[in-house]
């Protein structure tokens, strides 16, 4: 009986997941030594660059055999950006949320610095970078990684300052009546309840991070050229050459990277992080990955993880843990530590007088003419950005709706929309360019598509999702009363999917801002394209090394960001979750 | 008590800051002591600082005047070996049973194996064996209490606390668990020296408990506090049990009387006498406005009808064991009653009133008209608020202005269910519409109220089982 089963459900996928059960294979153990003699090799490679002498604007080649080393350190410097952004993430995350004081300065600055586009924290970064390594290619690499960096924090830490603040109040005192030490507590409790938050803004400052590429690899500073080699650089240099073969290369390459990353790293990331649900009972489709099974079923990381992880780990904790008991609650920090906390409050106020000041200084040098330009440009944007938007929710309400509503073609469309989500818009601007050049429109033009392709997926995921998430008897009410047509999107779908709607504008409004730092402005063909935005003037500041622009109109992006979000998406937030929440 | 107090509570007191300087009291200035050797019940309505009180005498939270000792050395050296059952079981879902209940070993710096070895031993005595690499998240509810008990037994505390153990889980699995944490408590297998549990059922406190406490609320403060002298095990359905229940009924039920216990001799022995602590006690400034109990105009009709099923009275005890409903549930609902005048409670009994009668006779619409009534003659807020109403040319106001006047007198949580309370009745009787959007209250066309003859009652009414 059961051999028929087994028969009737054959598939070569099914084999590929059953694989690993099978004791005498030593395939996984294979691959996982073949997967470390690789890396080994390319870490030394990465080495001999990097600690090399400074080629700030090395030759980019646009050959194709230049292609996998290009993407290697393209993901590199993602993956140590990455790195740097979950560490500080956890840093600033904890402290905002453990300390009630910190926390009353941490999450405003957090909504600002969130609100400046990445671009305009280059030239200060870089020339620190390339000032702290004279001579050496580590700096500019640094410089971009920083760069990329920027991009990626603000959301993962936001999001584990969340997670911690809602934690329910008695897993909170279980841990305090069972006197955890901080270490235990933030390995057994925080972490853990934050990680399924941590892993999706993960992935989405990553694919952040693909966007920043572009950026990153390849700039002009006032009267340097920098240029670092990677799949960003390489795009744009075949760009601005219009050479249509190699950018199709280019692209099919990023998009391998970013199917590849999706598979091998987040898929198994995701599988994991489903322990980490709290949730009652558990869910019948958890999501899964072969490459997690994989992983699970190597004896031989199994073994490497018994000798050193383990014993490690089995140190920490008991190692805090009697800190812990040692401590006496009732000790009072010694004196100087009060007086050092003291100290660096009033150092930190010091550099903050300071920082206005001289912002002020240089904002004062801005003419009146600039000032009227990077009004109008503001003007612009902000058009710009919230037709993409309008464009984007007029096309992905009544297609998410369609696909949430047909659970098999959800099946098929999602894993689809996902991986064209994925593809870096801004690795896209150049074919766009093109097509739109050929068609007699211009940057204005394009820089509204690219917009929108970066930024409809967003509203498109959440659509759907708030579109399944409709109770079926909602429906089968709608049904009954046979409310059809119009009366059916006001009554059912609009209200229903309304707080994910807003979600997904939210998320795609912020994105579309800083967007438009690369749709506005772009090398194509030796030429310069640009077309009047906010966004132009921050990217021709930068190009031209004019800070006192640059700051003014970083200053008005930021604010009107912040203030678009005081004004509009928190209110309409709190309607979502107020009035349309489906209990 | 010969026995020496494990922990001692002298002349606490919590109350909480509000926004405009003054301080909400939740708990009054109250002494008290857990003794070795005993299983103590706190009983109290829901929300009435019990859970407050708790966490005070296990160390989690600092009492905004007066100390704890422990073993009469003042706390605040070293946390007190204690463990707490929580109600939300509060386990972590990403570590296994056996972890789970490693974790406070953990905590205390204790090597791994000794650690497994004690952690399995515990998982034994609760009956787990065999689901030690299990997440909770695949057990049953009863299954995670369990877990949760091993969790606070393997550090051998001095004092279990629980707090509402039983009450999310259904009532077969929590009669299971309650008779055999009985068990082990009663055969020496449970490594603790006391245990203090907080609940709001009293059946339960009868029957697991050597001590009551019942708690007042406004703040919480001891109502009552005596032995059970009843052996063990313990049966529902005798004359001495029903009369503890009924005594605790009436202790509860009506504050302002004082109750003889039952039987001194062999059911109670008072430790401390019904009315509180007279001893000492400071004058505490408590709230004067009217307090709206927490019940739906849907849940009140259900209980007049019923009662004038039964003839117009009924023993409390009997209503609430019939009903199935805690008296944490019941409880509001007959406060709701007796506020307007619909029934009245005594000596356990509760007694419908003319009124009343002729409220569960009525239609409708009558019924609306009686209601409105009622509350426009009994109830302050609604009486501000149609005054109020009455008086403005557009005969509309914001909910902001009765937040002002509830926020003098509540906390901030209690601000909004005193509102939304009022606001339940107030549509109800048809003495204003309330549009949550916009935040505004305004008055109820009156021409509206005789037109419509099929209106479909359709306040969320807490069913009522038709006897």
């Amino acid at each position: 009986m059961k051999k028929s089963i087994t028969l009737r459900g054959f598939s070569s996928y099914r084999l590929w997941t059953q694989l690993p059960r099978i004791e005498v294979s030593r395939l996984p153990d294979v691959i996982m030594f073949a997967a470390a003699i690789a890396l080994f090799y390319g870490v030394a490679m990465v080495g001999r660059s990097w600690l090399g002498p400074a080629v700030p604007s090395a030759e980019i080649s646009r050959s194709l055999s230049a292609l996998p080393a290009y993407a290697g350190y393209s993901l590199l410097r993602i993956t140590i950006a990455y790195g740097l952004s979950l560490g500080f993430a956890l840093v600033y995350g904890y402290v905002a949320a453990n300390n009630a004081r910190a926390e009353r300065f941490l999450l405003p600055l957090l909504d600002v610095l969130q609100s400046i586009p990445v671009l305009s924290f280059l030239p200060p970064v870089m020339m620190a970078m390339v000032a702290l390594f004279p001579g050496r290619q580590l700096g500019v690499e640094l410089g971009a990684i920083l760069l990329i960096f920027t991009g990626q924090v603000w959301n993962m830490a936001f999001s584990f300052y969340a997670s911690q603040k809602s934690i329910p109040n008695e897993m909170r005192e279980a841990a305090k009546i069972y006197r955890f030490s901080w270490w235990q507590r933030f390995t057994q409790m925080e972490l853990p309840f934050s990680a399924i938050g941590l892993v999706w803004n993960s992935m989405m400052s990553v694919a952040g991070g693909w966007f920043a590429l572009m950026v990153c690899e390849m700039f002009v500073l006032g009267q340097r050229d920098f240029r670092l080699p990677g799949l960003g650089s390489y795009l744009q240099t075949a760009a601005s050459a219009g050479d249509t073969t190699s950018i199709f290369w280019g692209v099919a390459t990023m998009v391998t990277v970013v199917v590849l990353l999706d598979q091998f790293v987040w898929r198994p990331v995701i599988a994991w992080a489903e322990k980490f649900k709290v949730e009652q009972v558990e869910s019948t489709d958890a999501p899964r990955s072969w490459v997690l099974n994989l992983v699970r079923h190597s004896s031989g990381l199994a073994r490497i993880r018994q000798k050193t992880v383990q014993p490690m780990a089995e140190r920490l904790l008991l190692h805090f843990a009697r800190k812990h008991e040692e401590e006496r609650p009732e000790e009072r920090p010694a004196p100087w530590r009060d007086w050092l906390l003291r100290a660096l409050a009033v150092a930190a106020l010091a550099a903050i007088s300071y920082g206005v000041v001289r912002v002020v200084i240089i904002l004062s040098g801005v003419g009146k003419a600039e000032l009227h330009v990077t009004a109008l440009g503001l003007g612009a944007t902000f058009l710009r950005v919230n037709l993409a938007l309008l464009l984007g929710a007029l096309w992905t309400i009544p297609a998410g709706v369609a696909i949430g509503f047909n659970p098999r073609l959800a099946r098929i469309a999602q894993p689809l929309a996902q991986i064209a989500a994925s593809v870096p818009a801004t690795a896209l601007l150049p074919v766009i360019l093109l097509v739109l050049i050929r068609l007699g429109g211009g940057l204005g033009l394009a820089s509204i598509v690219v917009l929108l392709l970066g930024t409809q997926w967003y509203v498109l995921f959440n659509v759907i999702a708030g579109t399944m998430a409709i109770p079926t008897d909602l429906k089968e009410c709608c049904s009954v009363f046979r409310v059809r047509g119009i009366e059916r999107w006001k009554k059912l779908i609009l209200p229903g999917i309304f707080p994910y709607l807003v979600t997904g504008l939210v998320t795609a409004s912020g994105g579309a801002w800083n967007a438009s730092i690369v749709a506005e402005y772009f090398h194509f063909k030796g030429q310069i394209y640009t077309t009047t935005g906010l966004g132009a003037t921050i990217s021709q500041a930068t190009d031209s090394g004019d800070f006192h622009l640059l700051l003014a109109a970083t200053i008005m992006m930021a604010a009107t960001v912040v203030t678009v979000n005081r004004l509009v998406w928190r209110r309409l937030y709190s309607l979502a979750e107020t009035r349309f929440r489906l209990e | 008590m010969a026995t020496e107090p494990i922990i001692e509570a002298r002349a606490i007191e919590k109350s909480y800051p509000q926004p405009d300087g003054t301080r909400i009291q939740v708990v009054g200035l109250t002494d008290f002591s857990i003794e070795p050797g005993k299983i103590i019940a706190l009983l109290g309505a829901s929300g009435c600082g019990k859970s407050t009180l708790l966490r005070i005498l296990s160390g989690l939270s600092q009492p905004s005047s007066g100390a704890i000792f422990w073993h009469g050395k003042p706390l605040g050296g070293e946390s007190p070996n204690v463990a707490i059952v929580f109600q939300s079981f509060a386990l972590f879902p990403w570590l296994t049973v056996l972890e789970n209940v490693e974790a406070p070993l953990e905590a205390r710096g204790v090597a791994a194996v000794e650690r497994r070895k004690r952690a399995l031993r515990t998982l034994d005595t609760v009956g787990l064996d065999g689901f030690e690499t299990a997440y909770p998240k695949e057990l049953s509810g009863g299954m995670k209490q369990r877990v949760g008990f091993a969790r606070a037994l393997v550090v051998e505390p001095e004092v279990l606390f629980m707090d509402e153990p039983f009450s999310a889980l259904d009532v077969l699995t929590a009669e299971n668990l309650r008779g055999e944490l009985l068990e082990l408590w009663l055969n020496k297998k449970m490594p603790t020296n006391a245990i203090f549990i907080v609940t709001h059922n009293i059946e339960e406190a009868v029957m697991l408990a050597d001590r009551i406490v019942v708690l007042g609320r406004n703040p919480a403060r001891i109502r009552s506090d005596f032995n059970v002298k009843l052996s063990h095990p313990r049966d529902r359905k005798s004359g001495r049990f029903t009369e503890l229940v009924d005594y605790i009924y009436k202790v509860m039920t009506e504050p302002d009387v004082e109750h003889p216990l039952p039987d001194p001799e062999s059911t109670g022995e008072i430790v401390v006498p019904p009315g509180g602590l007279k001893r000492g006690e400071a004058p505490v400034k408590t709230s004067k406005y009217q307090i709206l109990p927490h019940a739906r105009v849907g849940g009140i009709a259900g209980l007049l009808e019923l009662l004038h099923d039964r003839g117009g009275r009924e023993d409390l005890f009997r209503l609430s064991e019939e009903l199935v409903m805690d008296v944490e549930d019941l409880l509001p609902i007959l406060e709701a009653c007796q506020l307007l005048g619909f029934a009245r409670l005594t000596e356990g009994d509760v007694q419908l009133s003319r009124r009343g009668v002729l409220f569960a006779d009525a239609d409708i619409q009558a019924r609306k008209v009686l209601f409105r009534e009622a509350a426009l003659e009994n109830v302050t807020l609604l009486k501000q608020i149609d005054s109020i109403l009455k008086r403005k040319s557009d005969h509309a106001i914001t909910d902001e202005f009765f937040h002002d006047i509830l926020d003098e007198h509540f906390s901030e949580d209690e601000v909004q269910r005193q509102f939304d309370t009022a606001v339940n009745w107030g549509r109800y009787a048809e003495i204003f519409d309330y549009d949550r959007a916009s935040g505004r209250l305004v008055q109820t066309e009156t021409a509206q109220t005789e037109a419509p003859a099929a209106v479909i009652e359709n306040h969320d009414s807490t069913p009522t089982p038709k006897a």
